[in-house]
């Protein structure tokens, strides 16, 4: 136990470390080079000769890292959440359907809403406009949740709950593509590039907005964690250990729809960080507790989120690549990494 | 055991399944009661609603009819929180918690007791480590559940059980999956328990004989929705046990508690007498053979039987001639040479 414990903080306090060691970084690189010196007297003085600088640091780079750190938590907790609801250790946010959904929410915003209503139109509505995207995209995660919640309660096996999701998901795309068809080509490219997935777009009040939606999903699953843990041994034993499980699952699927839908809703669909982080987290840790996990699931979603963000900028060229292929990149190797090493997979699963 | 205050009493209480308005009952009227410190042991064959029973009980799945009273409180009345209290549970289901240690699923037990952050305060402590203590897991405590065999596994989720401190433990089939010693072990374990803590427990079984031997009182399901209660003694001797597993060819034997699995194919011309341990043993070897045994001296064959140290020695008595083994194996292949006889092909029934 001690040893165990021990091994942990040690783990818990390398991932800190590492963490800020990269969100330093990651404020440092980009295609203006900017020196150390500076980037550390406007980060901690908010001053500097250079406006140019200031303002590169302060309005782009920093809302950037931080919206990184908030997207790594937000989707890796939510996935840790949807693998211990539904026991499914392939269970994550893009992979059933519930980023779609989320897509269908803000599609149904930028196609449907008109030209008035796209990305550009709702970053000049302010505040009203992002909640207007972060409740769509919500909704939507919400809705697919909630049917695959349904079905889970009919259907115990988890890779016949997984094709569903898979199918959900598929459906759920292809009511966007009948959007997309009938949609003008501006319309078009505003709700494409949202699909690429950006963690530059999210500035000034839409950060505020962000930051207090995911900390709030993330301490409503930090509330759940004692749940999380009883449903471990599985729903039978959670409700005789006084748990209403009823009311769990809707707590949990409160905090995974609200994490999904407003990352998704500004970021784009971000894939693999959902399913991949916590596995990562559970190997590192060798533990199933969620008291523990929640957090440290939260330092390896930075992690690796912000090492990717560094990546997509390829450091030392101007040219910035779509963050969602830099995590699928990265993180499908480990899905398939995680399927071959079932005996890893068992350890947590069975 | 009846005069004292029950933990659990059912009145004309059915179970079943309700599904889109039709009902499927499974047993009906049964009006049971459980004690403290009384070890039950629910009987049945397969298919009798053992499960539904016990699901029931635990305010898994509704009631069809009638009133499940626990702590003399209606089991419906109870919140979860308050009924997790009450009573806790062993499920066969299966725990996909491989990496939570044994010590993470006790400390799990207590989840009716703890905060919303569900910390441990001192009591807690000392509840789960008087559980761990109970059930002899403490070298198991920094394992984690996929590194445990099915028998320790088991242990750890009767020790979580006890951690949740509830006056009744409902336990479904725990010995299943299990090898003899294991299956030994917990029903000794749960038969301390119970006397020790005054705790009422009531587990599901297909283990007859631990059952016949361990149990304080048997409720036998009938496959036609009834349940017998009463002291396993008293359930033998008057027929009820035989009733309730009546099968064609496999015959109760009142005087052993045992199933007869061998039934004589000649007529009994052998009768047995001698030290009791060899007696037992031949005889076992000679129902097998499908010999029959006859109930009196005079039989044809007189086998005597005596015990030297470890080893076995018995005298074959037949017209007149006396034969001598040192082993079963001898015994049974002159006795196959004194009767030629159909039984010799070993198949009984």
């Amino acid at each position: 136990m001690t040893q165990h414990a021990q091994n942990r903080s040690w783990t818990l306090l390398f991932l800190g470390i590492l963490a800020i060691a990269l969100f330093c970084l990651d404020i440092m690189l980009g295609s203006v080079a900017i020196p150390f010196k500076e980037v550390f007297r406007i980060v901690t003085r908010g001053e500097s000769e250079n406006q140019a600088w200031l303002f590169i640091i302060e309005k782009i780079r920093l809302p950037k890292s931080i919206t990184a750190i908030l997207a790594g938590c937000g989707l890796s907790v939510s996935g840790l959440q949807m693998q211990t609801l539904f026991r499914n250790p392939l269970a994550g946010p893009s992979e059933l359907g519930i980023t779609a959904g989320a897509g269908l929410g803000v599609a149904a915003v930028m196609l449907a809403g008109g030209s008035s209503a796209s990305m550009y139109a709702i970053s000049q509505l302010g505040i009203s406009g992002s909640w207007l995207i972060i409740g769509m995209a919500s909704m939507g995660s919400a809705g697919v949740l909630a049917l695959i919640l349904l079905i889970a309660g009919r259907i115990r096996d988890n890779v016949i709950l997984l094709i569903v999701g898979v199918m959900i998901g598929t459906i759920t795309l292809s009511i966007i593509s009948i959007w997309q068809y009938f949609s003008q080509p501006e319309q078009l490219q505003e709700y494409i590039m949202w699909t690429f997935g950006s963690l530059g777009g999210v500035t000034g009040y839409h950060l505020y907005v962000l930051s207090g939606v995911v900390t709030g999903g993330l301490l409503l699953a930090f509330a759940s964690s004692k749940s999380l843990n009883a449903l471990l041994l599985g729903e039978n034993y959670a409700r005789s250990m006084g748990l209403t499980v009823g009311r769990t699952r809707l707590l949990i699927m409160l905090s995974t729809s609200l994490l999904t839908g407003s990352i998704t809703a500004f970021c784009g669909p971000i894939g693999f960080v959902g399913i991949a982080i916590p596995h990562i987290t559970r190997s590192l840790l060798g533990t199933s507790n969620h008291r523990i996990l929640i957090p440290a699931t939260c330092l390896t979603g930075t992690v690796l989120l912000l090492l990717c963000d560094i990546i997509a900028q390829l450091p030392g060229t101007q040219t910035v690549i779509p963050i969602n292929v830099v995590t699928s990149l990265l993180g499908a190797p480990v899905v398939i990494w995680i399927i071959i090493r079932r005996n890893n997979l068992r350890s947590s699963f069975s | 055991m009846k005069n004292q205050q029950a933990i659990v009493e059912t009145h004309a209480l059915a179970i079943g399944y309700r599904s889109s308005g039709t009902e499927r009952t499974v047993a009906a009227g049964l009006n049971l009661q459980l004690g403290p410190g009384s070890l039950v042991c629910l009987l049945g064959s397969n298919g009798a609603g053992k499960s539904t029973l016990m699901r029931t009980l635990g305010g898994l799945q509704p009631a069809l009819a009638g009133e499940i009273r626990v702590d003399n409180q209606p089991l419906g009345a109870l919140k979860p929180a308050e009924l997790a209290r009450k009573l806790s549970l062993v499920l066969t289901d299966r725990v996909d918690a491989g990496n939570l240690t044994a010590r993470e699923v006790v400390a799990l037990g207590r989840t009716p007791y703890t905060g919303w952050l569900g910390s441990l305060t001192k009591v807690d402590h000392s509840k789960i480590g008087q559980s761990i203590e109970q059930t002899g897991i403490t070298s198991l405590l920094d394992r984690h559940m996929h590194q445990l065999s099915d028998g320790e596994r088991q242990k750890v989720m009767l020790a979580r059980a006890l951690a949740q401190d509830t006056p009744l433990i409902l336990l479904d089939e725990p010995t299943a999956h299990l090898d003899l010693p294991n299956r030994v072990e917990m029903m000794r374990l749960l038969h301390t328990l119970a006397r020790n803590t005054r705790k009422a427990i009531l587990l599901s079984t297909h283990e007859l004989d631990l059952a016949l031997q361990t149990a304080d009182e048997l409720w036998l399901m009938h496959p036609n929705g009834t349940i017998l209660s009463g002291l396993p003694e008293d359930l033998v001797l008057n027929g009820a046990f035989e009733a309730t597993f009546a099968r064609n060819g496999f015959p109760f034997d009142r005087t052993t508690g045992t199933f007869i699995i061998h039934q004589p194919v000649d007529q009994p011309q052998i009768y047995l007498e001698g030290a009791e341990r060899p007696l037992f043993w031949a005889k076992r070897a000679l129902q097998r053979e499908g010999i029959g045994i006859s109930r009196y001296r005079d039989a044809a064959c007189l086998i005597r039987s005596f015990e030297i140290g470890n080893g076995f020695e018995a005298e074959i008595i037949f017209e007149n001639r006396t034969f001598k083994v040192s082993s079963v194996q001898a015994l049974i292949e002159q006795i196959h040479l004194l009767f030629p006889s159909p039984g010799h092909s070993g198949a009984a029934v």
